[in-house]
C-alpha cells in the first residue's frame, strides 16, 4: 500500500480538523426537542444516614419537573450498579460485595455520591430546586485512611468489616524461605498516591424515551457503548438490550474514567420514560473531581531478597489497596489481577508472593485510570529494584540488566500466572542509556551542584500486560464477560470501505489507525475507509477501549474480517476471470490469475450485481468477525529520567527524559509519540504534582484545579522517545499496544531519580516542594 | 450562576448612583474572580455594574516619576505596554506572570487591586512601588490601602480610577507559584529608588505587606546576603495544602533574595 497512508506511516490524524476546529460532537453539544435538564443532589458527608428527604419546596421552583430519590429507584425495582470481576480470597471465599445502589437509598458514603435526581425545564431551574431539596441526615463516622481501614469498624451495614478481600499470588512459603536464605533483603515501605482522572470533557448523558417504539437512546460519554448498554439491560435492567442504544459521540478522554457504567446516566436513562421527556445532564468540573472514579491509592510493603552475585532470588509484597466506598465496575480486578501478575517485571525472580487487602472507605470509588494496576505493580518493582542496587553498591542500569529475562529465554513463564511470548529487554535498556548518555551524567550533576541544585538520575525497566485479554484466561480469572472484540467491513457497491468497530476512540486515532490497517491490508485508499464507533445501533458488539487494547484486539479482528472479504472475493474473481481460486493471488488490492486482473473494487461491484457470479455465493461483500486473543500483549521498555531539585526551594524539575518503548509492530509513529508524551506527562504528574486528598472527616480538599495539580507543558522536558521492536507472536498484526506504557514506566523513574538526588529513599509521591525542602533539611 | 441585572454606565457618577440604588450590587471588570464566584453561586448579585467603556479607568501613561496606569487595563496590556516596559520592566514581567492567557486577557489591574486576594501578584508591586490608589473620591497611599484578607480602605460603592506607581530605579518580581493554581504561594517585588529599598510581599500573609528589616538591609546593601539574617515581615504566615507556615516564611526570604540578585544584574 501507498507508502504515505499504509502501516508504519505517520499519517497525520483525520479526526484533528474537527477537533481543532472546534466542529466536534461532544455529548452536551447535541440538544434534542423537548430536552429537560437534571441536577444531582450528592452528600455533603461521608457518611451519613438519610432519615429524610423532603421535595416540597424543590417542586414549587417554576419549572421543576421531578425529583427522584433512591427510595423511587429502589421501589422502581432498579438493580445495583454491578462490579464485573469476582475476586476470591486466598481462603476461597468470594469477594465481599457492597450494594451499589445507582441513588443512595438510607446511606450515603462518600462525599459527592448521588441520592437524588432533580429534573427541570432549564438548567437554572434545575440547579435552585436542587438547592431548595431538605434532606436530613444524621452523620456518622467516616473511614478514610488507606492503612486503617481494615481495622476500622466497617463502613457498611450488614458487613462483618471494610475488607472486600484478603487476595493472593504465588508461593507464599517458598518466598518466604528464599527470603531468609536471601543474602540481602531489601525492604521499602511506599504508597502509591490517589489520583483523578480529569479528562477534560466532564462525563455527561443525554437520555430519551420514545413511548411509542418503548426504546431508550443514551448518548454519554463512554468508552464502551456496548457494554454500557449489556450493564444497564442485564443488571440494571432499564430495558432489554433491543429497546436500548447507547451512543458515545465524541469523547474528550477517559484514561479509564470513562469505562465504568456510573449512577448518573443510569438514572438519566430511567428517568426520560419517567418523566416522559428527554433529560441531559453534564458534569460540572467539581462533580467530576467528587464522582469521577479515582485511582492507585495503595500502601505497600515490599521485600527483595538477592543472592551474593545480585540475582533476585524473592519477592514478597503486602499492598492495602483503598476501593473506595464500592467496588466500581472494574475496581476489584485492578489491584490483584492487573497488578500481583505483573509484580515478576521484566525480571527472572523465582519466587514471588502477592496478597492485596482490598479495603472500603468513606472515599469515591477507585478502578481503572491509565495503566490500571500496571503503573503501581512496576512502581513497586522498579521502586525496590533501584533501592536494592544502592543498598548493595551496584549500578542500577547493571543490576536490572543482570536479572533480566533473556531474549532465547522466551516464551517465559513468570511465578505470578503470566507467559510473556516475546521481547529484548537489553534492547531497550542499551538505546536508552546511550540516548540518555549516562556516562555524562557526573558531570551534569557538578554543573546541577554549581547553582545550587541537586542531580538525580533514575530507572524504570517497566513490563505491562495489555491487549485484554484472553477471554478463556480472563473468565477464569473471575471476569464476568469475554474480552474479544469484533470488527465488520463493508465494502460498498462502487468499492469505498466502511469500517465498524467495537473499540472506541476518545482521542487514539481509531478513525486513522484504523483505516491505515484496512487501506494497507486490502490494498484500497485510505481516504475511501470510514472507521464507524462508538454506537451500539450500528456497530454489532464490543467491549470498548481500555488496557491498550484497541489495536492489538480490535485491529486484529479487522484483520480477520478483511481476510474473510478476501477470501470471498477470491471466488467471485476466480469465476469472473475462469480461473480456480487456488490461482488467484490478491496483491495490492486486486485479484490476480495469470496475465487477468480484477481490483477489489470491480469485484465489490459484481457482487452487489450479481450478473456474472458463483451461483452457490451470497450476494454483497461485507464480512464480521470476532477476535479473541491467545494471550496478553507485553509492551516493555526502559526509562531514564533526570531531576533537579533546587536546595533552595525544594522544587524538582524533571529536566531530561528518555523513554524507549518496544510496543512491537507500529503502525502510525506520530501517534505512538503522542500516547507516550500524554502517558509521561500523567506518569509526571503522578510523581511530582497530583494528589487527591481527603481530610480526616472524608472531604475532598483537592476538589478543584486551585489544590488539584495536573501537570502542564513547562512541568515537563522535551522528551526523547525511542522504539524498538519485536513483533507479538500471537497476533497477525505484531502490535502490542502503546496507551498506557508512558504512565506506567514514568513515575518509578522519575521518583527513582529524586531519591537518588536526595540521597534518601524515603520520598512520597507526589514529591511536592515543601516535601523535598524538608527532607533537605533534615525536618 | 442566578439570573442578575446588568448595567453599562457611561459615567462615574452614574456607576456609583447605580450602586447605591442597587440592592446587592457588585462592579464587573475583567470578571476573572467575580464571575468564578458566582457560577459557583458564592457570589450572587442582584445587578453588575460594568466599568468597560469609563474612559477614567483606562490609558497608560508615564510622567516624570509616575507611571500611571487605569484600573481597567488588562493583565496582558501592561505585560505589552512599552510604556510600562522602559519605565517599570519588573511590572510588565508580574503581569506576565499572571494566570494564563484568557486570565490575562480578561483581568485588569485595577479588578486585581479592589479584590486583594492573598495571592494576587499586583499588590506586591503596589506597595514595592508606593503606588497612590486614585478613586472616584480621593487617593489612598498603598501603604494605607492593604487592611486584612480581601479587606481594602475602598468603601463599598468605591471606585479605582487609576493607580499611580512610583517609578524606581530599579525593580524585580520573584514569585514562587501555588503549583495547582499559579497564584503566588509567595511573590516578592524589591524596588530600588536611588538606594531606598521598598519590599513588597504578597502571598504570605492575610494581605501584601512591605518586609522592613529586609528593605533596611538592602538600602544598606543591595546584596542577596543581606538578607541572609534579616527579619521576616511580623505577620501571621498562611498555612495551605501547598506549603506550611514554616515553609513560606523561607519562601519569602529566597524570593527577596532572587529579586535582589536580578537587580545587582541588573545595575
Ligand atoms: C484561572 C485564574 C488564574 C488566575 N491567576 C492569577 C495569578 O496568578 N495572579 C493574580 O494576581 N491573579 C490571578 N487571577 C485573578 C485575576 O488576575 C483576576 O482577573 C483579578 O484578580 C481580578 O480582576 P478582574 O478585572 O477580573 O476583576 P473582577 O472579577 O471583575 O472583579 C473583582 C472584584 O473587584 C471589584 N472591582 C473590580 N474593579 C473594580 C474597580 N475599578 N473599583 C472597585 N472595585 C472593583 C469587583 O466588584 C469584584 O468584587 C487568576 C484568575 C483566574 C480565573
Amino acid at each position: 500500500m501507498s507508502a504515505e497512508t499504509g502501516i508504519g506511516a505517520a499519517v497525520k490524524r483525520r479526526e484533528d480538523l474537527r477537533f481543532i476546529t472546534g466542529r466536534g460532537t461532544y455529548t452536551d453539544d447535541l440538544n434534542v426537542p423537548g430536552q429537560t435538564y437534571g441536577v444531582f443532589l450528592r452528600s455533603p458527608y461521608a457518611r451519613a444516614k438519610i432519615n429524610a428527604i423532603d421535595a416540597a419546596q424543590a417542586l414549587q421552583v417554576e419549572g421543576a419537573l421531578a425529583v427522584f430519590t433512591g427510595q423511587d429507584t429502589a421501589a422502581a425495582g432498579l438493580g445495583d450498579l454491578p462490579c464485573g470481576w469476582l475476586v476470591k480470597s486466598k481462603d476461597g471465599s468470594d469477594m465481599v460485595s457492597a450494594p451499589h445502589p445507582p441513588l443512595a437509598v438510607s446511606q450515603v458514603n462518600y462525599v459527592g455520591e448521588p441520592f437524588g435526581l432533580v429534573v427541570a425545564e432549564s438548567l437554572a431551574a434545575a440547579r435552585e430546586a436542587a438547592e431548595l431539596v431538605a434532606a436530613d441526615f444524621e452523620e456518622l463516622t467516616p473511614v478514610v485512611a488507606t492503612a486503617e481501614a481494615a481495622q476500622a469498624s466497617p463502613i457498611h451495614e450488614g458487613l462483618e468489616a471494610n475488607l472486600a478481600y484478603d487476595w493472593e499470588l504465588g508461593d507464599e512459603a517458598a518466598t518466604d524461605a528464599a527470603l531468609a536464605a536471601a543474602a540481602h533483603v531489601t525492604r521499602l515501605d511506599l504508597t502509591n498516591n490517589r489520583l483523578i482522572p480529569n479528562a477534560i470533557e466532564p462525563r455527561a448523558a443525554l437520555a430519551t424515551f420514545d413511548p411509542a417504539s418503548g426504546e431508550y437512546e443514551l448518548r454519554t460519554t463512554s468508552q464502551n457503548p456496548h457494554l454500557e448498554r449489556l450493564v444497564l439491560s442485564a443488571f440494571v435492567q432499564i430495558a432489554p438490550e433491543h429497546k436500548l442504544r447507547v451512543v458515545a459521540p465524541d469523547v474528550g478522554g477517559g484514561f479509564g474514567s470513562k469505562i465504568f457504567v456510573y449512577a448518573e446516566e443510569t438514572v438519566v436513562t430511567w428517568a426520560a420514560a419517567k418523566v416522559g421527556r428527554p433529560i441531559k445532564w453534564t458534569a460540572e468540573r467539581s462533580e467530576s473531581f467528587l464522582a469521577d472514579a479515582h485511582a492507585r491509592d495503595h500502601v505497600t510493603h515490599a521485600e527483595l531478597g538477592l543472592d551474593e552475585a545480585g540475582r533476585f532470588t524473592a519477592l514478597k509484597v503486602r499492598t492495602t489497596a483503598n476501593l473506595g466506598a464500592y467496588l466500581s465496575l472494574f475496581g476489584s480486578s485492578v489491584p490483584t489481577f492487573l497488578y500481583g501478575t505483573l509484580l515478576a517485571g521484566q525480571y527472572k525472580t523465582p519466587n514471588i508472593h502477592v496478597q492485596t487487602h482490598g479495603v472500603y472507605t468513606n472515599t469515591a470509588p477507585v478502578d481503572a485510570y491509565r495503566g490500571a494496576g500496571r503503573p503501581e505493580a512496576t512502581f513497586v518493582v522498579e521502586r525496590i529494584v533501584e533501592a536494592a542496587a544502592r543498598e548493595t553498591g551496584r549500578d542500577p542500569a547493571e543490576l536490572r540488566r543482570l536479572n533480566m529475562i533473556e531474549p532465547g529465554d522466551f516464551p517465559y513463564e513468570t511465578p505470578v500466572a503470566l507467559v510473556y511470548d516475546t521481547g529484548n529487554y537489553q534492547a531497550s535498556l542499551d538505546r536508552a542509556l546511550q540516548l540518555a548518555d549516562y556516562g555524562g551524567f557526573k558531570q551534569r550533576r557538578a554543573a546541577s551542584e554549581a547553582e545550587g541544585k541537586r542531580r538525580g538520575i533514575g530507572f524504570s525497566c517497566y513490563i505491562e500486560a495489555c491487549g485484554l485479554a484472553p477471554s478463556q484466561l480472563a473468565i477464569q480469572l473471575g471476569a464476568g464477560v469475554g474480552l474479544y472484540e469484533s470488527g465488520e467491513i463493508r465494502i460498498n457497491p462502487t468499492g469505498s470501505v466502511t469500517v465498524f468497530t467495537g473499540s472506541h476512540s476518545h482521542g487514539q486515532g481509531h478513525e486513522t489507525t484504523f483505516a491505515q490497517v484496512v487501506s494497507d491490508k486490502l490494498g484500497v485508499p485510505f481516504d475511501d475507509v470510514e472507521v464507524v464507533h462508538g454506537d451500539t445501533g450500528r456497530v454489532e458488539f464490543g467491549l470498548g477501549t481500555y488496557g491498550s487494547r484497541s489495536l492489538a484486539v480490535g485491529g486484529s479482528a479487522l484483520i480477520s474480517a478483511a481476510d474473510k472479504i478476501i477470501a470471498k472475493g477470491t471466488r467471485i474473481a476466480a469465476h469472473m476471470m475462469q480461473a480456480e481460486p487456488d490461482n488467484v493471488a490478491f496483491e495490492a488490492g486486486a485479484f490476480i490469475s495469470g496475465n487477468q486482473r480484477l481490483t477489489l473494487q470491480e469485484v465489490a461491484f459484481a457482487s452487489y450485481v450479481p450478473a456474472d457470479y458463483p451461483p452457490d455465493l451470497e450476494p454483497g461483500l461485507s464480512e464480521k468477525a470476532f477476535y479473541d486473543p491467545e494471550n496478553f500483549t507485553y509492551p516493555a521498555g526502559a526509562h531514564i529520567a533526570e531531576v533537579e531539585v533546587d536546595e533552595a526551594t525544594g522544587v524538582v524539575q524533571l529536566v531530561n527524559f528518555v523513554a524507549v518503548d518496544d510496543f512491537g509492530q507500529i503502525i502510525n509513529p506520530m501517534i505512538v509519540d503522542g500516547q507516550v508524551h500524554g502517558g509521561l506527562a500523567q506518569g509526571a504528574g503522578q510523581a511530582l504534582l497530583e494528589h487527591g486528598i481527603y481530610d480526616a472527616d472524608g472531604q475532598l480538599t483537592t476538589g478543584s484545579y486551585m489544590d488539584y495539580c495536573m501537570p502542564r507543558a513547562d512541568d515537563v522536558p522535551d522528551f526523547t522517545v525511542d522504539t524498538t521492536v519485536t513483533p507479538c507472536t500471537h497476533n497477525p498484526l505484531g502490535v502490542k499496544g502503546c496507551g498506557e506504557a508512558g504512565a506506567i514506566g514514568s513515575p518509578a523513574a522519575i521518583i527513582n531519580a529524586v531519591t537518588d538526588a536526595l540521597g534518601t529513599e524515603d520520598v512520597a509521591m507526589p514529591a511536592t516542594p515543601e516535601q523535598m525542602w524538608r527532607k533537605l533539611r533534615g525536618l | 450562576m442566578d439570573a442578575f441585572n446588568y448595567h453599562k454606565p457611561s459615567s462615574l457618577a452614574e456607576a456609583v448612583a447605580l450602586h447605591r440604588d442597587a440592592e446587592d450590587p457588585a462592579y464587573l471588570s475583567g470578571g476573572h474572580t467575580l464571575l468564578p464566584t458566582m457560577t459557583q453561586r458564592l457570589a450572587t448579585p442582584s445587578d453588575l455594574i460594568d466599568l468597560e467603556g469609563l474612559t477614567e479607568l483606562t490609558g497608560i501613561a508615564a510622567e516624570g516619576r509616575t507611571l500611571s496606569i487605569g484600573a481597567f487595563t488588562r493583565h496582558a496590556e501592561v505585560a505589552a505596554s512599552a510604556e510600562v516596559r522602559s519605565t517599570v520592566p519588573a511590572l510588565a514581567d508580574l503581569a506576565e506572570g499572571i494566570g494564563d492567557a484568557q486570565v490575562r486577557n480578561r483581568g485588569t489591574i485595577g479588578g486585581s487591586l479592589a479584590n486583594s486576594d492573598p495571592s494576587a501578584d499586583y499588590p506586591a508591586a503596589a506597595l514595592a512601588l508606593n503606588a497612590v490608589i486614585r478613586t472616584d473620591r480621593r487617593q489612598i497611599a498603598a501603604d494605607d490601602y492593604f487592611r486584612g484578607l480581601f479587606e481594602t480602605a475602598l468603601e463599598e460603592d468605591e471606585i479605582i480610577t487609576r493607580i499611580d506607581f512610583a517609578i524606581p530605579s530599579c525593580a524585580a518580581y520573584e514569585k514562587f507559584p501555588n503549583p495547582a493554581s499559579r497564584y503566588a504561594t509567595v511573590g516578592v517585588m524589591v524596588a530600588d529608588f536611588n538606594g531606598t529599598v521598598r519590599v513588597g510581599v504578597t502571598g504570605a500573609g492575610p494581605c501584601a505587606c512591605r518586609a522592613p528589616a529586609f528593605e533596611a538591609a538592602l538600602s544598606a546593601r543591595v546584596d542577596p546576603a543581606a538578607l541572609d539574617d534579616a527579619e521576616l515581615p511580623a505577620i501571621d504566615f498562611n498555612s495551605d495544602l501547598h506549603a506550611s507556615a514554616e515553609y513560606r516564611a523561607h519562601l519569602v526570604r529566597v524570593m527577596a533574595q532572587r529579586a535582589t540578585a536580578r537587580l545587582v544584574e541588573a545595575s
